[in-house]
């Protein structure tokens, strides 16, 4: 019968260690939401499996001077509760309470929706929109990079085998800025987004953007940051034209697929009007900064 | 075949197990610990039968690893009930017959246990998102919200 080793190693070290002298494929455990039903389907069968959570700092939030640091595997329902990084960042923290049911929040991180690597993963866009940071740690020590640098296709990473996010760094909201991420799916809850879209933006006094940054979820093999689509943002207010400008950016960018939640033609026009609404959302909540 | 050992408390009693390293908590509680209240129905964070309660946080059981329990306090459908006594969520889901096969039962009384702990005085628009994750093919559901509601004012102390 098919049975991996299970650790919990309770140090960076201990956990790079386990991952880098593998013998086979090793597979790290945060939330578990989507590595348990992987295994339990039999696509994935890991010969060693390293659990995070008993290092300290995988779990909880932290204000410092650089950013909000979020333990990897922090789960979303804490994220949810905690008041401080909620104002901070509503987009970021709508989106990752979009995954899954209040269940799949008791357990689901960050760390393992970016690394699970869907393209239609809830909390990247948000999480690329506000310029966040992903702490990765491996034998070599620690690098950080942005976060949209993780996912390189669906189900791959660019993280080498040794490598783990240690934790998120989302810098702090200054001046008149703020963020958004909708998602389309077909009901109101349970189910996976067939368009997402997070945008943040930073305005003057008065209401002029002077910084975006727009990200699109679920329309390509991973997901999209659209620079055309943020310096049409830039220099202007949140007028008819410039929306119109930015759903033609965010259509032209798209290159989805189509499947059983959404044809290619659907998932391009809903990426246009996604992208309206959020900006719409960004805009009001930086205005009121 | 590596196991791992596990201290933990259920129901409020210190338990120990062996577990697989791919057994989860579902079928430790299940197969190992007789408590087979909780139930498994998609057995992927679906359908919420196998909820429990994990250091009062609400959990798909069938989501987490056996191993990954070490240290944590673990409440089932069997630890909700004070002895003889049944918890007002419990009796409020009888009293309104808010069951009909019994097999989604067991979580949404975890479900809203947890739900009125975190907040006495749910709108229903709050409760149905927050047992969205619990799936009843029989009810419909109304009579669901109804016992939720009236087990909500009565432990707030209002008379039903």
């Amino acid at each position: 019968m098919y049975s991996p080793t299970y650790a919990a190693p309770t140090t960076v070290d201990e956990a790079v260690g386990l991952l880098a002298n593998a013998s086979g494929a090793a597979r790290v455990l945060s939330g578990g939401t989507d590595l348990i039903i992987q295994m339990r389907s039999g696509r994935l069968r890991p010969e060693v499996i390293v659990d995070i959570k008993k290092i300290a700092g995988t779990i909880g939030i932290r204000e410092e001077a650089d950013g909000w640091h979020i333990g990897a595997a922090t789960p979303g329902a804490e994220i949810g509760e905690h008041a401080g990084l909620c104002a901070a960042w509503p987009g970021v923290t709508e989106a990752v309470q979009l995954i899954g049911s209040t269940q799949v929040q008791g357990r689901a991180s960050f760390a393992g929706n970016l690394c699970n690597a869907s393209p239609a993963g809830d909390s990247v866009p948000g999480l690329v929109a506000a310029g966040a940071l992903a702490v990765i740690v491996g034998k070599n020590g620690k690098r950080t990079v942005p976060v949209e640098d993780v996912p390189v296709s669906p189900g791959r990473t660019s993280l080498a085998a040794d490598e783990f996010v240690y934790e998120f760094i989302i810098p702090k909201a200054s001046g008149k800025t703020s963020d958004a991420y909708l998602r389309f799916i077909p009901r109101t809850e349970m189910d996976i987004a067939v368009v997402g879209c997070g945008i943040t933006v930073t305005l003057d006094a008065s209401g002029t953007c002077t910084a975006a940054k727009v990200c699109l979820g679920a329309v390509a093999p991973t997901i999209l940051v659209l620079d055309d689509a943020a310096k049409i943002l830039i220099g202007n207010k949140l007028d008819d034209a410039t929306l119109a400008k930015l759903d033609a950016a965010a259509q032209a960018a798209c290159k989805p697929i189509d499947d059983k939640r959404g044809t290619i033609e659907f998932r391009t026009k809903v990426a246009g009007v996604l992208a309206r609404r959020v900006a719409a959302i960004a805009f009001e909540r930086a205005a009121a900064r | 075949m590596s196991k791992t050992h596990v201290t933990c408390t259920v129901n409020g009693e210190e338990t120990e197990f062996l577990c697989d390293s791919n057994q989860t908590v579902l079928d430790v509680l299940r197969e190992d610990l007789g408590l087979t209240g909780s139930k498994e129905g998609c057995g992927s964070g679906d359908c919420g039968a196998c909820s429990v309660l994990v250091d009062g946080r609400l959990v798909c059981s069938c989501l987490m690893f056996g191993s990954e329990a070490e240290g944590t306090s673990i409440t089932t459908i069997e630890g909700i009930a004070d002895g003889e006594n049944l918890h007002p969520v419990q009796s409020q889901f009888l009293k309104h017959a808010a069951l009909q096969c019994g097999f989604c039962t067991p979580g949404l009384i975890v479900a809203t246990k947890a739900l009125l702990d975190a907040n006495p005085s749910p709108t229903d628009e709050e409760a149905r998102y927050w047992l969205a994750g619990n799936l009843c093919r029989c009810t419909g559901y109304d009579k669901i919200m109804n016992a939720v509601h009236a087990a909500a004012a009565e432990l707030r102390g209002e008379s039903a």
